[in-house]
């Protein structure tokens, strides 16, 4: 990131070590993640996407499951929850409708969000729920010390499948599109411009928006399947990519050491829920209808 | 008030009769427009699929605290099946008010009395076959004189959508005018044991 | 404060008891439901979603109760009043967001209309059997206050008691309502809005620099605040410290935990909510509870007329139990008669509560209907040899 480009509304403390502090709970580093561990570049994209997005971030909400990408909501210093394992999503979907101001960004793994909380995640997308999904994907569960995951490629190791794992893997890009996402983005750690880019888009986009950000987990993935540490991990995305936008979500299947399609495959414009209600009601009730004001805050 | 501390009703018949209605009704009449209490159960699952509905409805000038009908003192039938799975329960000394069209009855019971009506056939003499259930409780009204004919009335008024009240309202009236006139026969003609009815006076 | 008039349906209503309950939520100011389809308990939120598009609120099925049990959670965090329905399979699948809500301290309330289990056991008929789910069927150790009424007008009036005990001590509480109670009509009246009482939601009024999200009031319940109001506050299901940051040690888990418990105490003996009569003269009391004390009711106004000095104990706040009141009771009754629709689960609290200084009488009833008062009299018949 070339600091010296940016335009910062934000006051940095004199004694910071980098320009977005302002956007997390300096308090509360170190983090618990493992060196070479992708899910802080994520982070890191995302406070540049609110920087560039110009978000009022007293207005951003992040909402988080369990994992290692579940703790981010601890980090990022805005309306934080840290939720049950697999229900950041239907957690994300009572708080937007309750304040439909706030934008809603759900932060998780890939287990969290598709094996636990898979069916939650194609409700929201059918649903076309103005939130937006950020999946970290390592592969693997990691925080329980790398068990097999549905997205875990076949043939790799994990502490479950000591002898490779037979199942097909979820390709969660077209499970995204087939499902009803407004948006649906991949890339890697490695591409953190077009990450933090596509992340600064559906913060400006309504309707269920997906971005996959495939990481990796040196401790747990990569050791077990000797493939190296976090800079291994850098040379293969860089390697194996391919920028892909507007690619067909059905050929970008993941493989454990193959091609890589990256892009951004799906952007189109789909009533979201709240549209889609009001016009229901506004039709079948006509002037019955009363918007509604779910707070029970009086004077706010 | 009501006439007595404790009436045990049953109503039942097909689905699509308007038996829940024809209870909510009662009670409501009893309960809200006539100062006494009400308590209306209906039977759900199993037991009401099958085309069959019913429900139970306790009628006190107390508050009511046993929910459920253990022995009727007045069953409301509207249907052979309904007849034939609840009749053995009826309190003896009890009454039975049947849809005379819809339910054959061989032998009633010992000390029950029973009263036919074709509520079905007043009911399309009004152009709607559905309002049957408020004919029939036109008709419960004016036999069992339990209850107030024009809390009744309002009970009805009260249950049914706007659109909906006018056609009641005449149901349920000529539902209490055929019960009436019946009542009047009898007083002219004495009682009788088989089912006490216009037509088979006739 | 008031209860909002564009809620309160004032008048008098021949209700069921889940459709009572609704009018109940919507009286104590939710305007927000989350909910999943299951018998017998579908209807409060049948009548909400045709309800509510014309008050102004949210009410979306979920995709199961997983869904629905955390939605509400995320709706209390936007600043709603929210609660959900369920009865059987989906209250146990609730289970872990109640703890959630408990440890959150998120105020929201769960409907549970009980039918016959275990598993789908019976859909359609009654039971009590999730007393003790309702107190201890999450992970460790927490606090609810769980409600009993015993008609649909008691539905409507507790389902207000039950919003405004969950604001003012911030937790989950248990509308222990019975497929009897749910699916009975009965006369219900409806207040003016001006003559129910609504308890605020206790917003902080610190601002964001001197906020500390679990910093405990005199009452050991922290004030709360609502996402996008500025204050960039952290939630967490872990151990959490008084900023709610996570905090993973023996001493923050010890002060936490026994602080969820003991938040409550004053519910459990002075401000519980209980029912009696004749128990000065008692020589056997009946503690009962939902549907059965109606029909208990019905067992000692004969065993009265018998000459037996019975008494009545009716609880209405169940959890936290009133266990110092039975323990008073105990020093000086032969014994206590318990009837419910469950094989013996409150029986066990009296018995802790009586401690042996009465005997305790369990009579126990598999569900599916209700008690045959006779069999409640002849114990107290007995009981009173």
């Amino acid at each position: 990131m070339n600091e010296t480009t940016l335009e910062i509304p934000y006051e940095i403390p004199e004694d910071a070590h980098n320009p977005v502090e302002p956007f997390l709970r300096m308090e509360r580093m170190p983090h618990i993640w493992c060196p070479g561990c992708g899910i802080g570049t994520t982070v890191n994209c995302f406070t540049r996407a609110l920087l560039d997005s110009k978000a009022n971030l007293d207005k951003v909400a992040i909402v988080s499951g369990i994992g290692c990408t579940g703790r981010v909501a601890g980090y990022a210093r805005l309306d934080s929850f840290h939720t049950t394992h697999g229900r950041a999503i239907p957690f994300a979907t009572g708080l937007k409708l309750a304040n439909p101001e706030l934008q809603v960004v759900v932060y998780s793994g890939d287990g969290d969000l598709f094996a636990i909380g898979g069916n939650h995640f194609i409700h929201a997308a059918r649903r076309n729920m103005d939130i937006k999904v950020v999946c970290v994907n390592n592969m693997i569960y990691a925080m329980t010390g790398g068990q097999t995951a549905p997205t875990t490629p076949a043939t790799s190791i994990s502490s479950t499948a000591p002898y490779g794992v037979a199942e097909p893997t979820f390709n969660l890009a077209q499970l995204a599109e087939a499902a009803g996402a407004s948006y649906v983005a991949r890339w890697t750690t490695y591409h953190v411009k077009q990450l933090a880019r596509s992340m600064q888009e559906v913060l400006n986009k309504k309707g269920f928006c997906f971005i996959e950000v495939l990481s990796p987990c040196p401790t747990l993935y990569q050791r077990r399947n000797k493939m190296g540490d976090g800079l291994d991990a850098m040379k293969y995305y860089k390697q194996a990519s391919k920028v892909r936008n507007g690619a067909p979500t059905g050929e970008c299947t993941l493989s454990k050491t193959g091609e890589i399609v990256v892009g951004k495959f799906v952007d189109r414009e789909r009533p979201d829920y709240f549209e889609l209600q009001r016009a229901q009601f506004v039709q079948t009730l006509g002037e019955r209808y009363a918007e509604p004001e779910v707070s029970c805050c009086s004077e706010c | 008030m009501l006439q007595r501390v404790l009436t045990e009703i049953r109503i039942a018949g097909f689905g699509g009769q308007g038996v829940i209605l024809a209870a909510a009704v009662i009670g409501k009449a009893a309960a809200i427009f006539q100062g006494g209490y009400a308590t209306m159960t209906q039977s759900f699952g199993p037991e009401a699929r099958g085309g069959s509905s019913s429900a139970q409805v306790i009628l006190s000038t107390e508050p009511i605290l046993y929910p459920y009908v253990t022995q009727p003192d007045i069953l409301v039938v509207m249907s052979q099946e309904a007849y034939t799975r609840f009749a053995p329960q009826l309190k003896p000394g009890g009454v039975l008010i049947m849809e005379q069209d819809l339910v054959r009855v061989d032998k009633i019971p010992n000390g029950v009395r029973a009263f036919g009506v074709p509520a079905t056939r007043l009911a399309e003499q009004l152009g709607r076959k559905v309002v049957l259930n408020i004919v029939m409780t036109g008709f419960f009204t004016a036999v069992t004189n339990l209850l107030d004919a024009d809390a009744v009335r309002q009970a009805v008024d009260d249950s049914v959508p706007p659109a909906m009240k006018k056609l009641n309202l005449q149901a349920f009236d000529k539902g209490l005018e055929y019960g009436s006139m019946l009542m009047t026969r009898l007083a002219e003609n004495g009682d009788s044991e088989g089912v006490l009815t216009l037509e088979v006076e006739a | 404060m008031h209860a909002d008039p564009k809620g309160v349906l004032t008048g008098v209503h021949f209700l069921d008891g889940d459709h009572a309950c609704c009018e109940g939520t919507l009286a104590a100011g939710a305007r927000f439901a989350a909910g999943y389809p299951i018998t017998p308990s579908t209807e409060v939120v049948e009548r909400f979603a045709a309800r509510i598009p014309t008050v102004g609120g949210v009410f979306i099925q979920m995709e199961d109760e997983l869904a629905a049990s955390i939605a509400i959670q995320g709706a209390v965090w936007g600043g709603a009043k929210a609660f959900t329905v369920t009865s059987g399979p989906g209250y146990s699948l609730m289970m872990e967001h109640i703890g959630l809500a408990a440890m959150t301290e998120a105020p929201c309330v769960f409907v549970n209309v009980q039918r016959g289990g275990p598993s789908t056991g019976l859909p359609t008929l009654p039971a009590q059997a999730d007393m003790m789910q309702a107190r201890w069927g999450s992970h460790g150790d927490y606090g609810i206050i769980a409600l009993c009424p015993n008609s649909p007008q008691e539905c409507f009036d507790l389902t207000i008691e039950g919003f405004n005990l969950a604001e003012e001590f911030r937790v989950p509480v248990m509308m222990m309502l019975d497929e009897c109670v749910g699916h009975m009509t009965e006369k219900v009246v409806i207040p003016p809005a001006d003559q129910i009482e609504v308890t605020p939601r206790r917003f902080t009024k610190k601002p964001p620099a001197e906020y500390r999200p679990y910093q405990p009031a005199a009452d050991l319940v922290p004030d709360m605040v609502k996402a996008g109001d500025g204050y960039r506050f952290h939630i967490t299901g872990l151990t959490h410290d008084e900023r709610g940051y996570p905090s993973m040690n023996v001493e923050t888990q010890d002060r936490l935990v026994r602080r969820l418990q003991d938040k409550l105490k004053p519910l459990a003996d002075g401000r519980s909510l209980c029912e009696t009569a004749d128990l000065d003269d008692a020589e056997v009391v009946v503690v009962s509870y939902g549907i059965t004390s109606r029909v208990a009711q019905r067992a000692l106004q004969q065993a009265r007329k018998q000459g037996i000095r019975a008494g009545k104990f009716r609880i209405i706040s169940a959890w936290p139990f009133p266990a110092g009141r039975i323990r008073e009771l105990a020093g000086r009754v032969k014994a206590f008669v318990v009837p419910e629709l469950n094989m013996g689960q409150m029986v066990l609290e009296v018995e802790r509560a009586a401690a042996g200084k009465a005997n305790v009488i369990s009579i126990p009833h598999a569900g599916g209907t209700v008690h045959n008062p006779d069999v409640i009299l002849k114990a107290i018949v007995e009981a009173a040899r």
